[in-house]
């Protein structure tokens, strides 16, 4: 097994309080910013500064709004996109200091604001301490289920026939069965550069899971189980995915898949769904403002487009 | 092709854009003979609304004619006379079998955005957002149709579009909202919210056998068409009257057996909109509590009633009356339409006579003039409650 997977995950309850913090802040952000770009005179008021500073102000908050999108579009550790909060933070108490050495302003509410400003920055410090306390080099853990109305054997037999998964996995390119044990694996990676490893079968127990490795020295380290559990009543199958992994590039190369608009927590859940799309309607639906890809950043006008 | 797209912050633009092309093969294509604006429309418009794209094209309430299937389509041909419902459903997955249809499970490809906000996605829909999957709306010259064969209901010829239009949303949306309050015999029903949901809610109240059917608004001209098309018997102006007084004095101080918040979000005077709008109002210590409607029908609803809510939320609500809910046994019933679910019963009622869903509608304009009625429906001009438009 690859050296750079390990089974220690200590810091996973560290971990998912700063994602739930980071939750929260992007929601902060989310609201402060829409404030500030809508009633910004309002907000000049409260925080006792002068109504010509709206334009900064909506500045400030399309900044805001900027940092709490980027921590929903880094997904599972937004560590990159807090930080940028914190940035954002020194620029408010920057701002906040000069106008209290204005003439005309009312410090009393000026301070307020600050000590405000403080409390916050204090969270993100706080947030992107516990979210990048792992030094971003050991592994990472997912697991992600579907519910999928089909029976534990439809769904095995298709999920075991690898040359199946490019049709529901939009990320692969191909998927090569070498023999009943091994396969090779071509994915689309960050920048368009197409990712392949080799990988083996480690377990295999008919309409119940499989699970696999990638081989020593391959691009994208990581193991992973998926399983077909039955549901209670008539709900079908919940397939779920178990995946151990070492980032590529480590933190960062997550963040830059992350700001693409993917990472592999992300990638896998829309893997199932589209399984799912798959299996029960026969088709993945497109819109037209998803005609491109569903990330974020990569959503288009919802109107035809010309190609 | 024509098509009104949406720029920003009441800025809407007819333009002309590509035209559309099957894309999944259940797909259809529609060439669009009516469209509305919505009530729900004026949140995009308003620019409270996230996730929207400049050039986004808006509408879900819209009828027309096929003019290509895609090859899965099983049950509409090229020419089929078709009204679409507004959520885009799948009508396979769990919640589509149950009749949940809004639910849908396959139907939004930006489900991960939507999960972000609310826990769980719901259905894509047309023209509303990204967040409901990025699809192009109705008002244009044509559309795309996915799931033609679960999202439109055939519409024999001999009845104008007026009349059967509003089988996309508001009328099926009325509708669940009086379903949703469990009318016996008896019952008193009280609808906050006059505008086309309301008035459906109150006509199909009337159709499933409520008593009494009480308007709250403030407009006269919404509280006349309560009174005279939509059969309310009693109408309250809520800037000239108490609510919760009149409507104890009509009810012998009970209350209402069931109460229908029509209103949503935008409560007026407020924006609504999102939990992280209030919240930063909150945080600066700005006014918060926009849910005016939806608080007063718990407050006014009689002990053990239904509060039935069919106007729109977006995120979360400021000072929600929990003890009156909890300590007097109310339930509270709500969602998005399951439009798909309605349209064949309904369209038959429209047909045996029984309503005629063309009353609301107070301005016909062409798709070109859709600027001016956005701008004239936002601000309640002209006595403005539905407006239609011909391509």
């Amino acid at each position: 097994m690859a050296t750079a997977v390990r089974e220690n995950y200590l810091d996973e309850r560290e971990e998912n309080q700063g994602r739930q913090l980071a939750n929260g802040l992007a929601w902060f952000s989310l609201g402060l910013g829409l404030t500030e770009l809508l009633a910004p005179k309002t907000l000049a008021r409260l925080i006792g500064v002068r109504e010509s500073n709206a334009g900064l102000i909506r500045a400030f908050g399309a900044r805001e709004i900027a940092s709490g999108l980027a921590i929903w579009s880094q997904g599972e550790r937004p560590v990159e996109a807090v930080w940028s909060r914190v940035a954002g933070d020194a620029l408010d108490l920057t701002a906040l200091g000069k106008s209290m050495a204005s003439s005309d302003t009312n410090k009393g509410k000026v301070a307020f604001a600050t000590l405000n400003v403080l409390a916050v920055t204090g969270l993100d410090v706080l947030c992107a301490r516990k979210l990048g306390g792992n030094d971003g080099h050991s592994s990472r853990r997912i697991v992600k289920g579907m519910i999928i109305d089909r029976s534990r054997e439809e769904l095995y037999k298709m999920w075991r026939n690898f040359d199946n998964l490019p049709k529901f996995m939009k990320h692969l390119e191909y998927v090569r069965a070498t023999d009943h044990t091994f396969s090779h694996w071509a994915a689309k990676g960050p920048a368009g550069k197409i990712v392949e490893w080799d990988a083996e079968i480690t377990q295999d127990i008919l309409n119940e899971l499989i699970s696999w490795r990638s081989l020593d020295g391959a691009s994208i380290d990581h193991s992973g189980t998926v399983r077909f559990i039955k549901t209670p009543g008539s709900r079908g199958t919940l397939v779920q995915v178990e995946m151990q992994y070492a980032p590529p590039g480590g933190v960062v190369g997550t963040a830059i898949a992350g700001l693409m608009g993917k990472n592999p927590g992300q990638l896998t859940e829309e893997s199932l769904r589209d399984f799912k799309q798959y299996i029960e309607t026969g088709e993945i639906i497109v819109s037209d403002g998803t005609l491109w890809d569903n990330g974020l950043l990569t959503q288009r006008p919802a109107q035809p487009s010309e190609e | 092709m024509r098509a009104n797209c949406w720029y920003g912050k009441r800025d809407v633009r007819v333009e002309d854009v590509p035209d559309p092309r099957i894309l999944n093969r259940q797909d259809a294509i529609v060439k669009v003979t009516s469209t509305a604006i919505c009530g729900s429309d004026l949140h995009l418009y308003n620019g409270f609304m996230p996730t929207m794209e400049k050039g986004d094209i808006l509408g879900h309430e819209f009828m027309g004619e096929i003019v290509e299937v895609g090859p899965e389509v099983k049950n509409r041909k090229v020419g089929d006379r078709v009204v679409t419902a507004f959520p885009i459903s799948c009508g396979k997955c769990f919640f589509c079998k149950q009749q949940m249809f809004s639910l849908c499970e396959n139907s939004n490809p930006n489900a991960w955005m939507a999960e972000k906000m609310f826990g769980h996605a719901p259905c894509g829909i047309f023209g509303y957002s990204h967040l409901t999957g990025g699809f192009a709306g109705g008002q244009a010259e044509y559309a795309r149709v996915p799931y033609a064969d679960v999202g439109t209901i055939k519409i024999p010829s001999g009845i104008p579009d007026e009349k059967v239009l509003f089988l996309s949303d508001i009328f099926p949306t009325g509708y669940m909202a009086a379903e949703m309050c469990d009318i016996k015999p008896g019952d008193t029903i009280a609808v906050w919210g006059c505008g086309p949901v309301g008035q459906f809610s109150m006509a199909s109240a009337r159709l499933l056998g409520a008593e009494r059917v009480i308007a709250i608004d403030r407009f006269a001209e919404r509280l006349r068409m309560a009174k005279e098309r939509a059969k309310a018997d009693f109408v309250i102006n809520y800037e000239e009257k108490n609510t919760y007084e009149a409507l104890m004095e009509i009810t012998g101080g009970r209350g209402p057996d069931a109460c229908i918040d029509a209103v949503g979000m935008e409560a007026h005077g407020g924006h609504g909109l999102i939990y992280a709008y209030d919240r930063a109002k909150q945080a600066v210590m700005s006014e918060t509590g926009r849910p005016i409607a939806l608080r007063e029908a718990i407050m006014c609803c009689r002990n053990g009633g239904t509060v039935s809510v069919i106007g729109v939320y977006g995120g979360l609500i400021d000072k929600f009356p929990i003890g009156s809910f909890m300590n007097r046994s109310l339930t509270m019933k709500t969602g998005q339409c399951h439009v798909q679910r309605y349209m064949q019963p309904l369209l038959d009622r429209i047909e045996r006579g029984e309503i005629d869903p063309s009353f609301v509608i107070t301005h016909k304009i062409s798709l070109d003039e859709a600027a001016n009625g956005f701008e004239m429906f936002a601000n309640k001009e002209d006595d403005c409650i539905k407006v239609v438009m011909n391509p």
